[in-house]
């Protein structure tokens, strides 16, 4: 079952396309969410940064990927303390204000603030919320198993809130439409790193988050339509440096960051949702369906600072990213207040420093909507690259 | 002995001995050091000290190493070591003081801390695993990231005979055996299960006391201070986990409480105000935060700090001796979770101990450094005063970094907390 959210867009400009997902990205009341609901659709909201989307797919709820949101967290303020991160609060506060309806919530521990989301949510609302153990012991000889059974509680919670049986069938389908998602956003990346120059670093970003909010039927038919589009483009390669983005895996930057970013240098690779991204090759689409994600997730999958596995320290993995988009520099960004950020960037600059790789660290918050001094500190530093 | 000397020797006996087991422990690491010998580093929550004891590694708890330069008042000069390392000041100053002293070479207030052999980290506290992750890329030692799925939702709400619980069970017993291989490579011995269940024994001897330290602070008035001398116990509770020293510590903890009781001697003179604690303690200024509530005949009777920081032993979870690998792996889950709701359901544990420990208010105390602790603080006080009709006192600061602690601001804060309790317990009167 998939209804369309999106306006109508297939008659549309490249250009439209490309607006109307900004607008998305940057529209904190969820409009395509919205839609879902009128049309009767159930929604289960996941915070950052990886959840099995495939299962609430299956059961035909909207999979929403909970990212925050510029707003003033009004509501949720008064439920934290000091000294912590925007996306926390301001996920909570789009549910409080009622910007986004939920019908499930579910959290993981990816760091100390974000397991608290799971009782606080539990504590403020009816619906039913709760937290995902993803293994923090991916080297475990048991962690398969014991995911797979993960999966399978979860599976029974989604089937309970849904009113909808999660067959095998259902979730082969699944798999499959995530699949070919998750291809079509490798292909964008490919684009990002290969020909930069034909999409923008915000555009880039607009057409993965894009998908977080709507349908993967309807994100699948928008990327499928605009891939080739963008490719057929005519812009030339201009003369910037070539850099990696990294820091972006939870909280994130606001578009007009990104922007900036990306009018002093080629943003060619990042970790921006990486959660969307997690899964680095096809899920099998047979067999023990649930093992098979489990083992995609431990087995087939990107890296995060949030993520304790032995076989990926995140410092060598960051190297690899860099060899591999073939960058000049690295932008070692942190969110504010984001501890796991935060501790990475000290082995992140240190491997860089190693490597004698030219690096720029900065911090940013999703409300910061002031950007002068650091597109002036940027450009100071590419220049300096640039002309060294 | 005299009634008088024995009652001499007995009162505060548990602060005095507890004191000296520390001292001794501190001593024994620098031995160790200095011989060039390596130890086990573990967390509080979590230790599997059970698993470390039965291969005779010494054990280190950098908490533990990191809260005492606070105490001793040299957390400041750590933490901006750290810090000109490159650590943010938003990051957690047990992590920062930590670095500090591996960059020092286990210089330490108390003496010198031994390098890692390996580590034990668990998923208690995200924190761990990035601490692990320190030590990794400093050292050549082994790090085991030991997974413990906590509540789903709600407290405990997995059941012991639901599918859940047995598939986290079965995932820790997994690990237990791979930690079990990991420390035979890194001692060079042979795991011997009869030292395990001898440990284990141990153990049990102490989880049972523990329990029984904390349920006599039911008591009026109450005999001892969850903050200040419950520290020292829950010293006492990680350090010598799994010993017989330890066991033994806490059984006469409890004569100790025991004798209090009977002859209703407690912690204040004048105990006017019955308080419970929620978060972590004030380690830049532990004893003047401690006395901004003592100085208006406030004592703390209970804390959620002496429930998850001792790993949830407070539950007294008793090991099966006959099935010590599976009953480990158990009693971890049991009682991990516990120490885990301590922190992110702390809402509902304070309703269920505020009517038998007669608490008259509760102090919150978020902190800078542990988002673990204290995320879900502000929420579950607002949930809890919906429920129940009782003052509380949410104050922020943190328990390494002198910078965010301001002692005139928590004193403020404190007196309107008397006075409103006073006014309170005036109008009731009246």
């Amino acid at each position: 079952m998939s209804k369309a959210v999106l306006d109508k867009w297939k008659d549309s400009d490249l250009s439209d396309v490309l607006l109307m997902c900004r607008d998305l990205v940057e529209d904190p009341e969820f409009p395509t969410v919205k839609r879902w609901r009128e049309e009767g659709g159930k929604v289960l909201g996941h915070f950052q940064v990886y959840f099995p989307e495939e299962l609430a797919h299956a059961a035909g709820m909207l999979p929403l990927k909970m990212r925050g949101a510029s707003v003033e967290p009004i509501l949720a303020d008064a439920r934290f303390g000091s000294y912590l991160c925007s996306i926390i609060k301001t996920s909570l506060e789009v549910v409080l204000n009622k910007s986004v309806q939920l019908d499930m919530f579910v959290t993981n521990p990816i760091c100390d603030a974000a397991r608290n989301l799971g009782p606080i949510f539990e504590r403020n609302f009816e619906f039913k919320s709760q937290i995902l153990y993803l293994p923090q012991n991916p080297n475990s000889s048991g962690s398969a198993t014991y995911l797979a059974g993960e999966y399978d509680r979860l599976k029974q919670e989604i089937e309970e809130v849904s009113g909808v049986k999660i067959t095998d069938e259902a979730l082969k389908n699944s798999i499959g439409v995530f699949n070919e998602n998750r291809a079509l956003l490798r292909e964008l990346y490919d684009l990002k790193r290969d020909t930069p120059w034909l999409v923008s670093a915000e555009d880039a970003y607009s057409l993965v988050c894009v998908g977080s909010m709507i349908p993967r039927e309807e994100h699948n038919e928008l990327l499928r339509d605009v891939l080739p589009k963008l490719r057929a483009q005519t812009a030339k390669e201009q003369d910037r440096m070539r850099v990696v983005f990294e820091g972006g895996f939870c909280e994130q930057p606001p578009l007009d960051l990104i922007r900036v970013v990306g009018r002093s240098c080629y943003i060619v690779d990042d970790d921006f949702l990486i959660g969307l991204r997690w899964i680095l090759e096809d899920i099998p689409e047979d067999g023990d369906l649930l093992m098979a994600l489990a083992d995609a997730y431990l087995e087939k999958s990107s890296y995060s600072p949030v993520q304790h596995d032995l076989r990926k320290p995140k410092e060598d993995m960051l190297l690899k990213r860099v060899k591999a988009a073939r960058a000049d520099a690295v932008v070692v960004s942190a969110a504010k207040m984001c501890e796991p950020g935060l501790e990475e960037q000290v082995a992140y600059t240190h491997a860089l420093d190693g490597k004698s790789l030219p690096y720029f660290v900065t911090e940013f918050e999703e409300n910061m909507n002031s950007f002068d001094n650091l597109e002036l500190q940027l450009e100071t530093f590419m220049e300096n690259l640039l002309f060294a | 002995m005299t009634e008088q000397n024995f009652t001499e020797d007995l009162i505060g006996r548990g602060n005095r001995d507890g004191a000296q087991l520390f001292r001794d422990w501190y001593k024994e690491l620098s031995e160790v050091a200095e011989r060039g010998d390596k130890a086990a580093y573990v967390f509080v929550m979590g230790s599997f000290n059970e698993i470390i004891k039965t291969f005779d590694m010494p054990v280190v708890f950098p908490e533990i190493n990191s809260l005492q330069t606070a105490v001793r008042g040299v957390a400041k000069e750590y933490l901006g070591e750290a810090e000109d390392y490159g650590y943010s000041p938003d990051v957690c100053g047990y992590v920062k003081a930590d670095v500090a002293l591996q960059l020092r070479k286990g210089e330490h207030p108390m003496g010198r801390i031994p390098e890692p052999s390996m580590a034990v980290l668990t998923n208690a506290c995200n924190t761990y695993l990035k601490w692990g992750e320190v030590w990794e890329r400093m050292y050549d030692a082994p790090t085991f990231a030991l997974d413990i799925p906590g509540s789903r939702s709600g407290l405990q709400a997995i059941g012991r005979k639901s599918v859940s619980f047995k598939n986290d069970r079965n995932y820790i017993e997994v690990q237990i055996e791979e930690l079990i291989t990991t420390c035979e490579e890194v001692s060079g011995k042979k795991f011997d299960i009869d030292k395990l269940r001898e440990v284990l024994g141990y153990t049990n001897r102490m989880s049972t006391a523990w329990k029984r330290v904390i349920e006599l602070n039911m008591a009026s008035p109450s005999l001892f201070n969850a903050l200040t001398d419950g520290t020292i116990y829950l010293g006492v509770a990680n350090g010598f986990r799994g010993t017989e020293i330890g066991a033994e510590y806490f059984e006469a903890l409890v004569e100790e409480m025991e004798y209090k009781a009977k002859n209703s001697i407690g912690t204040l003179t004048d105990e006017k105000y019955r308080l419970a604690f929620v978060g972590v303690p004030c380690y830049p200024i532990f004893r003047r935060f401690t006395e901004l509530f003592t100085e208006w005949g406030g004592t703390f009777v209970n804390s959620t700090y002496l429930w998850f920081a001792s790993g949830g032993a407070n539950k007294g979870f008793q090991y099966d001796l006959e099935n010590p690998i599976a009953s480990l792996a158990e009693g971890t889950l049991y009682s991990v979770t516990d120490a885990m709701d301590s922190m992110f359901h702390q809402d509902r544990m304070l309703l269920d101990i505020i009517d038998d420990f007669g608490i008259d208010g509760i102090v919150y105390h978020p902190i800078k450094s542990c988002r673990t602790v204290s995320t879900g603080l502000a929420d579950g006080r607002r949930s809890l005063s919906e429920q129940r009709d009782i003052p509380s006192l949410f104050i922020e600061s943190d328990m390494m970094d002198s910078r965010v602690v301001s002692e005139a601001q928590l004193k403020n804060r404190a007196d309107a907390f008397f006075e409103g309790l006073a006014t309170r317990r005036q109008m009731a009167q009246s």
